[in-house]
């Protein structure tokens, strides 16, 4: 089982049910399940979206959209079936959230989800979790066909109305095969039907024609997993906890070369460097801090004197990079950036699905250059040329893909130009402990 | 009728299908985790459960292909009964994945991709796992290892040896095709107990 850790800054709001057993349903009723939903359906969908604006959510995933906002492009008066769809795909390096989430609380997900449900209008919602997490799967599953039997799920919801007055909602739950591009909505929607995991293009966007064609909502896991809480707590005093414009609290996934790596859930706009000195115990071995990815793989590395910041989507893009997926990624100064960003590369040359050649091709390339480089072939030109590349890919794909892999190449390049440069002249890498185990 | 054919799609698989099926709206949408459970059961997407899935989910056998060559996990080889996953991507490089590749590479004596003589083991390099905070981490199967150590590797291969030679195992295990290895002599670690079982299974 994964550790769980702790922490006396943080604010357990997500967090509240772990390792309490909420797996069953009996503890989970116990501990306060199923009476947001309750609530929410005898209030309507006016007053969950208003409350879901007021509490300042945003996305989980990674772009920070709001999801009051989201919600409410849905089309009340259109004859199509409308969906809800959770996305636990959880593939961005350096993120292991959700997999907390569907161990400890699966029921906050159906919760949240039926929640997402009655604000749009879906009778139907889909449960998609990542091929790898089987095991999650099968809680997932129980935790669903026991939200039927206790008549939470179904024709006519906690039996507030009869046969044909009473509020539908079914939940599906379904496998993926192993995909990190099905993490993107379009491609997501696009496996659930049976297909290639291929990225649509947009507009129109999956508020109007999703699934199947319907009106969809798609949230990222630990969204879903928030919005039963926000309602629980209320709209403002969630918003309190978190900082300007970015409400509530976020699952923060520490790993790399940290003292103490683990899940802590800690406001909005926590600040980094305390985060990894005095949360996450320091940089491993009493180290020094070469760099930190803040919010996951595809997100723009920042410098130790860059890290002072506040962890809220609005600071983290200020500094220049992305809070991302909040997978806080610890590198020590005994790491050769050039081999981590060949390892960076090799994942998305791996994930690209080939379907826009700048990602396809730009991927390819700058793996070769980076393998080349960092085996001690490399050129001086080969810098500006590696640069030029990801330059190239940025917004000229049809999904974030694309961008995902040539930002952080960027951000290699252009803050550890010096590293770079100096494999030209320590061929092939002069730091001796990564300089074997290159990826090829 | 080759003898693939006749092991394809046990009762128990046949009725999982058509559960899946009947819950779908689209029948399509079963196709993705129809190919997932029929891997788990025949141990590859061959020839034959191409054939029988297209059939069932009412579409060409070139259009299952299309859609399964997509998916990572699908394979189109058979691969041992304990096949080996080791992450290898940013959180767990930076806590030794590599070293851990090694070492499973040293104790089976065989690269990324390759099936042991036994058959009992495969391995493979694989991107994230979902387990960064508890880096480096493997799976074997679905069973996730987690905070591993070089020196962990022995015990947990022991744990699995072990796993196939108790009774009532083995019979739908993932790629398990070839025989019951050798005539029982060999004995497993004594480390296999601590760490060879699947911590989440």
């Amino acid at each position: 089982m994964p550790r769980l850790v702790s922490h006396p800054d943080e604010v357990k709001i997500v967090t509240r049910r772990f390792g309490q057993g909420a797996a069953e349903i009996d503890r989970y009723l116990e501990l306060g399940g199923y009476q947001s939903a309750k609530k929410c359906l005898e209030q309507g969908a006016e007053w969950i979206i208003a409350e879901m604006k007021a509490s300042g959510l945003r996305g989980r995933g990674g772009a920070g959209f709001p999801t009051g906002m989201k919600w409410s492009f849905v089309p009340k008066q259109l004859d199509k079936p409308k969906f809800v769809v959770v996305n636990g795909d959880e593939s961005e390096p350096g993120t292991c959230k959700d997999h907390l989430i569907f161990l400890h609380d699966p029921h906050s997900v159906i919760e949240g989800a039926i929640i997402a449900g009655l604000a749009i209008g879906a009778k139907q919602g889909f449960i998609y979790l990542r091929g790898e997490y089987r095991y999650l799967l099968e809680i997932m599953e129980k935790a669903v066909a026991d939200a039927y039997a206790r008549g939470f799920l179904g024709k006519n919801i906690f039996g507030l109305g009869d046969e044909s007055t009473g509020t539908e909602f079914q939940i599906i739950t379904q496998t993926g095969a192993g995909a990190y591009e099905v993490g993107e909505e379009s491609a997501l929607m696009e496996s659930v039907e049976g297909k290639r995991g291929v990225p649509r293009i947009k507009p129109p966007f999956p508020a109007l024609v999703g699934l199947y064609g319907g009106p969809t909502v798609i949230n990222n896991a630990e969204t879903i997993a928030t919005v039963p809480h926000v309602i629980a707590m209320g709209a403002a005093a969630y918003a309190a906890v978190g900082s300007e414009r970015n409400g509530g609290t976020r699952l923060f996934s520490l790993s790399g070369h940290i003292e103490r790596p683990g899940v802590y859930e800690l406001p909005m706009g926590y600040n980094l460097k305390k985060m990894i000195y005095e949360v996450g115990g320091g940089v491993k071995g009493g180290r020094g801090l070469k760099a930190v990815i803040p919010g996951g793989c595809s997100t723009p590395v920042l410098l130790p004197e860059e890290i002072d910041i506040g962890m809220d989507f609005d600071q983290v893009a200020k500094a220049g990079s992305m809070l991302g997926s909040a997978g806080v990624v610890v590198i020590d100064d005994q790491t050769c950036i050039v081999e981590f960003a060949l390892r960076t590369i090799s994942f998305y040359q791996h994930e690209s699905c080939g379907w826009c050649i700048p990602c396809r091709e730009g991927t390819d390339w700058l793996k070769k250059s980076l393998t080349r480089f960092h085996a001690g072939f490399g050129e001086a030109k080969d810098i500006d040329n590696m640069q030029y590349i990801a330059e190239n890919m940025m917004g000229r794909t049809f999904c974030p893909l694309g961008d995902a892999a040539a930002g952080p190449i960027l951000g290699f390049v252009k803050k550890f130009r010096k590293e770079f440069e100096e494999h030209l002249n320590g061929r092939p890498c002069p730091f001796a402990r990564h300089g074997e185990s290159a990826v090829g | 009728m080759n003898s693939e054919s006749l092991s394809l799609f046990s009762p128990h698989l046949a009725a999982r299908f058509d559960a899946l099926a009947a819950r779908y709206t689209v029948k399509r949408s079963a196709l993705v985790p129809m190919l997932l459970y029929a891997q788990d059961e025949i141990g590859y997407i061959s020839d034959a459960v191409v054939v029988e899935v297209a059939q069932r989910v009412g579409v060409t056998e070139l259009e299952v292909r299309n859609v399964a060559t997509y998916y990572s996990m699908l394979r189109f080889r058979p691969v041992g009964r304990y096949h080996v996953q080791v992450c290898t991507n940013i959180s767990c490089m930076l806590r030794g994945a590599n070293e851990i590749y090694e070492r499973f590479q040293q104790e089976l004596g065989v690269a990324s991709g390759v099936v042991t003589a036994d058959g009992l083991f495969s391995l493979e390099e694989v991107e994230c796992i979902g387990a960064c905070s508890w880096a480096p981490a493997i799976q074997v199967n679905y069973d996730f290892h987690d905070e591993l150590t070089p020196w962990l590797v022995a015990g947990i291969l022991a744990g699995y040896r072990e796993k196939a030679w108790a009774p009532g195992d083995g019979s739908s295990s993932p790629g398990w095709e070839a025989g019951v290895p050798g005539d029982g002599a060999s004995s497993p670690g004594p480390q296999a107990d601590a760490e060879g079982k699947g911590r989440n299974a």
